[in-house]
């Protein structure tokens, strides 16, 4: 089975929709790859000042979220940081 | 008082001329007047899509700069009374005008016509925010692909940040047959990515190509697409119109029992 008869099984317009939709999130945010990665650079940077955070767990990216407030999808920052150890506590 | 609305995609070749062409005179078969700007500066197209090429003596640019009136370089289509064009220049640049200037010029045809139609050039650059200028509303043009619609998502986007809220969808050139096998996004695919109001589906249709070539819009005959174009006509008017039946909802179920064929 070829590469392309994969594809074909799934239905390439589907995965046209979900590629655009992607895209269309971090288009419609105006933020670049490389912003990104400052961004999540920075947060590491702030909360690592008061928390040990677990850098291999930590996923931050921008994704679409239901505003309450208009009608639509809005974009948000969203940010998963897995603590491993809260250094305030300690003192 | 009449009404702007600017054609526009962000991509070239997606059908903004033959959308702005076949709607425009959809609209004057509807008995309203209608006048329709080629603004797309140094790559002329609309004149001859519409068949009116070899009338023209002055252009957007020559009314801009006052070298005529705007009455003098309309050109009046013979075969729609209520129809006019006005030419883009093809000597000159985008930058021969601004969106003042462009601004200005739609408010002065507000009086006179019901409907002015914008032609806008592909891209996002200084063609596009003259387009725009003075526009109360806007089609967005897009096929069902992937570069296409990315391009008007951003162009709704640009509409938005300069205060045009009302836009329309129009996806063009929608294969039903591709969409039924699963390998095209339908229309409903596209405007949920785009949420904007759909206002139009054109299906692909040969017919196009033909009647282009021959200079004259589709629009009004009883091809799939000339009769698509009326109906997006007909609903910018305000009438409740229909979508035309394109079977494309039954994509999923022929998608199930058509493999085992």
């Amino acid at each position: 089975m070829r590469l392309t008869d994969f594809f074909k099984k799934k239905g390439t317009g589907s995965i046209a929709k979900d590629r655009l939709k992607l895209v269309l999130v971090s288009d419609r945010a105006g933020c670049s790859p490389e912003v990104m990665e400052q961004i999540k650079n920075d947060i590491i940077a702030v909360i690592s000042k008061y928390i040990e955070i677990d850098l291999e767990g930590l996923d931050i990216k921008i994704t679409q979220t239901e505003s309450e407030l208009h009608n639509g999808p809005v974009p948000a920052l969203f940010a998963n940081i897995p603590i491993k150890d809260m250094k305030a506590s300690k003192k | 008082m009449g009404e702007v609305i600017v054609v526009t995609s962000g991509k070239g070749g997606v059908g903004k001329t033959t959308t702005t062409a076949n709607v425009g005179t959809g609209l004057a078969m509807l008995d309203k007047k209608v006048v329709l700007i080629d603004t797309d500066i140094g790559l002329r197209n609309l004149d001859v899509v519409l068949g009116l090429e070899n009338r023209i003596v002055y252009n957007l640019v020559d009314v801009i700069e006052g070298n005529c009136r705007i009455r003098n370089a309309l050109i009046k289509d013979k075969r729609y009374p209520n129809l006019y064009l006005l030419p883009a220049a093809q000597t000159r640049d985008k930058n021969a005008v601004s969106p003042e200037q462009m601004k200005k010029l739609a408010d002065e045809l507000r009086d006179e016509f019901d409907y002015i139609l914008m032609d806008c050039p592909a891209g996002i650059e200084q063609g596009f925010r003259n387009a725009i200028a003075g526009a109360d509303k806007a089609l967005v043009v897009t096929t069902p692909e992937v570069s296409a619609v990315r391009d008007a998502d951003r162009i709704i986007g640009l509409l938005e940040a300069n205060e045009i809220h009302e836009t329309y969808l129009i996806v063009n050139r929608l294969r039903m047959d591709m969409v039924k096998r699963g390998d095209m996004m339908s229309s409903d695919d596209v405007t949920e990515v785009l949420a904007i109001d759909l206002i139009g589906i054109v299906p692909d249709d040969e017919n196009i190509v033909i009647s282009t070539n021959q200079g004259e819009p589709l629009v009004g005959s009883d091809s799939l697409a000339g009769r698509a174009y009326m109906n997006i006509a007909r609903r910018l008017i305000g009438e409740e119109v229909p979508f035309l039946n394109l079977n494309e909802r039954n994509s999923f179920f022929s998608k199930l029992f058509g493999r085992r064929k």
